[in-house]
């Protein structure tokens, strides 16, 4: 992959939609982490949903990443539920040891939206067409 | 397949190191979950070196085994600062670098045989292979 902060931040209700598609190198993790909490600051959204469905490995730095991200968005308020690991990646993840704290993880996309409205009172599903297209504003497409 | 080295030396590296991991094991024919776990193994350590050594390269060879059995062995390697006391190294959670600790010992879980040779003030090896079961 080539370029910083290619991936999409998308605010779906209140709620940041985070589709990661690329093997992300440590510059692209740090920045897409800062990027989150900028957002979540700017929309006041109060529920993050990052699908990892792409991505084939999560090590000790993306696995980190997650975890803050779920510390920092809970201080402003906002959950942080991770949608769409792979099997091989969450067996990885065990072995590597690694939990990650404060954060949700489920299936897929429709489950993170079920989840945050059911446990967390967040809405995001008025703004979804048909389940899993994504309509919300697009924000820092840059 | 030949023996490839791949330099470490910046960030951008690491994710080299990983994809060019993913792309032997799948040639080589690895299952899904084994190549997941050579490329997480390989992120690791190249993060090791790049962050604690400075600089060093993966070395990747196709092996074989007495028993015909065929794999991939990793070799990362560096002429850095070394590791002062391997075991200590080895535990669950010991980080000099603030991060979690789980580098060496989690690569050790998902490989098959793990070898790691330190001298201070000389460098570190760290010998991985991964047999295809
Ligand atoms: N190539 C190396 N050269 C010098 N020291 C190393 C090297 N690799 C590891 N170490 C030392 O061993 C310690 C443990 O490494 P390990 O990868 O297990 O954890 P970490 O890198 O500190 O954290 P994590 O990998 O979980 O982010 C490091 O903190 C560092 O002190
Ligand atoms: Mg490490």
């Amino acid at each position: 992959m080539n370029g910083h902060g290619r991936i999409p931040i998308l605010k779906v209700g209140r709620v940041l939609v985070v589709p990661i598609q690329v093997d992300m190198d440590d510059q692209t993790v740090l920045l897409l982490q800062e990027r989150i909490l900028t957002e979540l600051e700017r929309t006041g959204a109060r529920g993050v949903l990052i699908d990892i469905s792409l991505l084939e490995m999560v090590d000790s730095f993306i696995g980190r990443m997650l975890s803050d991200i779920a510390a920092m968005a809970r201080i402003m308020d906002a959950r942080t539920v991770v949608v769409g690991m792979q099997p091989a990646v969450a067996i990885t993840l065990v072995e590597l040891g690694l939990e990650l704290n404060g954060v949700d993880t489920v299936l897929n996309v429709d489950e993170g939206i079920k989840l945050l409205r059911d446990e967390f009172g967040i809405g995001a599903e008025e703004a979804f067409d048909g389940g899993l297209n994504f309509v919300g504003e697009q924000i820092n497409p840059s | 397949m030949e023996n490839r080295s791949i330099p470490l030396e910046t960030e951008r590296d690491i994710a080299v190191a990983r994809n060019e991991v993913r792309n032997i094991a799948s040639q080589l024919g690895f299952r899904i979950i084994d190549q997941t776990r050579l490329t997480t193994v390989a992120s690791e350590l190249a993060r090791n070196i790049v962050k604690y050594a400075g600089r060093g390269r993966l070395i990747t060879q196709s092996a074989s085994s007495a028993t015909g059995k065929r794999g991939l062995r990793l070799i990362f390697e560096d002429e850095g600062p070394g590791i002062a006391d391997v075991d200590l190294a080895m535990r669950d959670g010991y980080s000099t670098g603030g991060g979690l600790g789980k580098g060496l010992p989690g690569s050790k879980r998902m490989v098959d045989e793990f070898k790691i040779e330190s001298i201070a003030g000389q460098g570190t090896r760290v010998t991985v292979v991964r047999w295809i079961h």
